[in-house]
C-alpha cells in the first residue's frame, strides 16, 4: 500500500521534463545532408533562439521535432514523450514559416478547427481573446482568403497559442509583420516566458533573438556551430581606441590587455568576459605614460550579429 | 474523432469552394438538356411502341447517367487532388499535422468527406434525372437504389485513386491522371464489349483486365444494368452485345467484394505514402 504514494511522490519530486530534448538528429535529402548530428534541449519556460544562414537546416530541425519530417537518425522527446507518439504534440503550438490556413474558413473557424484537432477544450471567450491578442478581434468572422500576408501570420500566431500550449515553435514569426507587429510578437514571447511556456524561435532578425532569447543555438551547414546562453556567446567585450604615436612598448602594453587588432590609428582590444573594473583606466594611464596620444576610448560589447558572423566565418574556415 | 472532424472540414471545403457551384451548374445544364431531349423524344416519336420507347429511354437514361458519373468523377478527382497535395504544397497541412493527429486519421477523414460528398451528389442528381425520365417518358428504372449505390461506389473508387495520386504527385497531375485512367478504363470496357460481341477472347480480356485494375468501369456497367429495362436484353438478345450504353449482366458479389478490397488497398497505400512523406 505504501509503495503507490512513494512512487507518486517520486514522480512529483522529479524535475519537470524539458520541453524538447533531441539527440543526434540527422536528415539527408538525396545526396545533400540537411541536418547532421544536431542535439539540444529547450527547458520549460525557456526561450531558445535558432540562428544560422539560409539553408543551415533550421526549418528541417523544427519539422523533425514536430514529426513533419522523418529523421534518418536521432531521437526527439517532446514534453517528455517520444515524438513518434502524436500525443506528444498535444500541448505544442506551431507557427510554420510557410503559414497558410484554409482560405474558405473564417479566422474564428480556423481557431475552432485547431482547438478540435488539439483535443483541447477552450471556451469561446478565450478563443476570441486569442484573436484579440494578435490584433484580429474585429476580423474573426472574415474569410482567411481575404487576409493580407501579415494578417495571416497574425492568425498563425493565434493558432499556435489557442490550445494553451506548453511549448511554442515560431518559425520566422515576424517575416510578414510591420514594426509594430514585430514589437507585439516580442512582447508576446516575453509574456509566454513569464508564464512558463517554452519557446523555440527561428528568426533571421538577430536583434529580435538578442532581446528575447535566453539561449541560442547556431546552425551552419546542418551542424551546430555554437550554442550557449547569450552571456556565454556574447560575454566578450571589446575596447576601441584611437591612438597616435604607438611604439613597441605601447603595442606590448595593449597586447597585455587582450588580443589586439588594428586598422590605421584604430586599435581594438578584446577584453575578457568579466574584466577587472580597473582594466580600462589602468590601460589608458599606462598608454599616456608611454607617450601615446589618446584621441578616443570607447568600450563596446560584441553584438550577436558580429559573433554570429565570426562563428560562421571561422566555422567555414575550419571546414576547409 | 479526428476522422469526423476532417470529414466535416472536407465537406465544408467542398461546399465553400467553387467546385460545388461548378458541379451544380454542369449538372443543371445536363439535367436541363436531358429533360428537353426526353420531352422531344416523346413528342417526335409519339408513334413508338412501348418496347421501343423503353429501349430509347433506357439507352438515353444510361447515356445521361454516364454524363452525371463523369461530372461526379471530375468533381471529386479535382477535389481529392487539392485537398491533400494542395494543402501540402501550400503549407496549410503543416499547422494541422503538427497537432496531435495521426496522418492516417486525417487521410481517412478526408476520404470519408469526399465519399459522402460524391455519393450525395450522385444520389441527388441521379434522382432528379429519374424524375425527369419518369415525367417525360413514363419510365422508372428497375433498381434505382442499387444503380445509384454502384455509381456512388464508382465515384468513391475514383476519388480513392485521386487521394493516392495526390499523396505522391502534384494536385493538378493527380486530378488529370485519375480522370485519364477513368476514361481509359471506360474505353477498355467498350473495347472488351466489342470483343465479347465478336467472340474474340483476347480483345474481350482487355475489358476484363481493366475492370479488375480500376473497378470504375465494372461498377458503371453494373449501374447501367440496374437502370435499364431488363426486358430489352431478353427481347433483343445478342443484338445489344457490345453496346456502350447497355449492360448485359448485373455485378457478381465477388466483383463487389473485390471492389471493396481494391478501395481498402488503394486507401491503405495512400496512407502509407502520406505517412512516409516529408512535409
Amino acid at each position: 500500500m505504501s509503495a503507490a504514494p512513494t512512487a507518486e511522490q517520486l514522480l512529483a519530486d522529479l524535475p519537470p521534463t524539458a520541453a524538447v530534448w533531441c539527440s543526434g538528429l540527422r536528415k539527408r535529402y538525396r545526396k545533400r545532408t540537411a541536418v547532421d548530428d544536431v542535439s539540444f534541449t529547450v527547458g520549460r519556460g525557456e526561450v531558445l533562439g535558432l540562428l544560422g544562414p539560409n539553408g543551415a537546416g533550421k526549418t528541417t530541425v523544427i519539422k523533425m521535432l514536430l514529426g513533419l519530417v522523418r529523421p534518418d537518425a536521432g531521437e526527439v522527446l517532446l514534453l517528455g514523450r517520444p515524438a513518434r507518439d502524436p500525443h506528444s504534440r498535444s500541448k505544442v503550438g506551431y507557427l510554420p514559416e510557410l503559414f497558410r490556413y484554409q482560405p474558405w474558413l473564417t479566422a474564428a473557424e480556423v481557431l475552432d478547427l485547431h482547438v478540435r484537432l488539439a483535443g483541447a477544450t477552450v471556451p469561446a471567450a478565450e478563443r476570441r481573446e486569442c484573436l484579440a491578442l494578435v490584433g484580429l478581434a474585429d476580423r474573426a468572422g472574415d474569410r482567411v482568403g481575404g487576409f493580407s500576408k501579415g494578417m495571416q501570420q497574425r492568425l498563425g500566431l493565434a493558432v499556435a497559442l489557442v490550445a494553451r500550449p506548453e511549448f511554442v515553435v515560431l518559425d520566422e514569426p515576424t517575416s510578414a509583420l510591420d514594426p509594430i507587429g514585430r514589437a507585439d510578437v516580442r512582447d508576446l514571447m516575453l509574456s509566454l516566458r513569464s508564464r512558463g511556456v517554452a519557446v523555440l524561435l527561428n528568426s533571421h532578425l538577430i536583434g529580435e533573438v538578442e532581446r528575447v532569447c535566453d539561449r541560442v543555438v547556431i546552425l551552419d551547414k546542418g551542424r551546430i556551430a555554437a550554442a550557449g546562453t547569450l552571456a556565454e556567446l556574447l560575454g566578450q567585450r571589446e575596447l576601441r581606441l584611437r591612438l597616435d604615436k604607438v611604439d613597441d612598448a605601447a603595442s606590448a602594453r595593449l597586447a597585455a590587455a587582450g588580443e589586439v587588432t588594428s586598422d590605421g590609428d584604430l586599435f581594438t582590444v578584446a577584453l575578457p568576459a568579466d574584466p577587472d573594473a580597473d582594466i580600462v583606466p589602468d590601460l589608458v594611464a599606462d598608454l599616456v605614460e608611454l607617450g601615446v596620444r589618446v584621441h578616443a576610448v570607447e568600450a563596446g560589447r560584441i553584438s550577436l550579429e558580429e559573433r554570429l558572423l565570426d562563428i560562421l566565418r571561422t566555422g567555414t574556415e575550419e571546414h576547409r | 474523432m479526428i476522422v469526423l472532424t476532417m470529414a466535416a472540414l472536407t465537406l465544408r471545403e467542398a461546399a465553400r469552394r467553387k467546385v460545388l457551384r461548378a458541379l451544380a451548374v454542369m449538372t443543371f445544364v445536363l439535367l436541363g438538356l436531358s429533360a428537353w431531349g426526353f420531352y422531344r423524344l416523346d413528342a417526335e416519336f409519339g408513334g413508338l411502341t412501348s418496347g421501343e420507347a423503353r429501349l430509347a429511354a433506357s439507352i438515353v437514361l444510361n447515356l445521361v447517367m454516364f454524363g452525371l458519373s463523369l461530372i461526379a468523377a471530375l468533381g471529386t478527382a479535382f477535389l481529392a487532388g487539392p485537398t491533400l497535395a494542395g494543402e501540402i504544397e501550400s503549407g496549410a497541412a503543416l499547422a494541422m499535422l503538427a497537432r496531435p493527429v495521426r496522418r492516417g486519421s486525417v487521410l481517412v477523414g478526408k476520404w470519408l468527406g469526399l465519399a459522402v460528398f460524391g455519393s450525395g451528389f450522385v444520389a441527388v442528381a441521379g434522382l432528379a434525372q429519374f424524375l425527369i425520365v419518369w415525367i417525360t417518358m413514363d419510365y422508372w428504372p428497375p433498381a434505382p437504389a442499387t444503380g445509384l449505390a454502384l455509381l456512388a461506389a464508382q465515384t468513391t473508387a475514383l476519388l480513392t485513386l485521386g487521394l493516392l495520386l495526390s499523396a505522391v504527385i502534384s494536385p493538378m497531375a493527380s486530378g488529370i491522371v485519375s480522370v485519364g485512367l477513368f476514361g481509359a478504363t471506360w474505353i477498355a470496357g467498350v473495347v472488351g464489349g466489342v470483343g465479347h460481341a465478336l467472340d474474340n477472347e483476347s480483345v474481350e480480356r482487355i475489358g476484363a483486365v481493366s475492370r479488375v485494375l480500376l473497378p470504375t468501369d465494372g461498377l458503371w456497367r453494373g449501374a447501367m444494368n440496374a437502370f435499364q429495362d431488363p426486358a430489352i436484353l431478353m427481347n433483343l438478345g445478342p443484338g445489344m452485345q457490345g453496346h456502350p450504353f447497355m449492360s448485359d449482366s448485373s455485378l457478381t458479389w465477388t466483383y463487389l467484394a473485390w471492389t471493396a478490397v481494391w478501395v481498402a488497398l488503394v486507401l491503405g497505400l495512400a496512407g502509407l505514402a502520406f505517412r512516409r512523406r516529408d512535409l
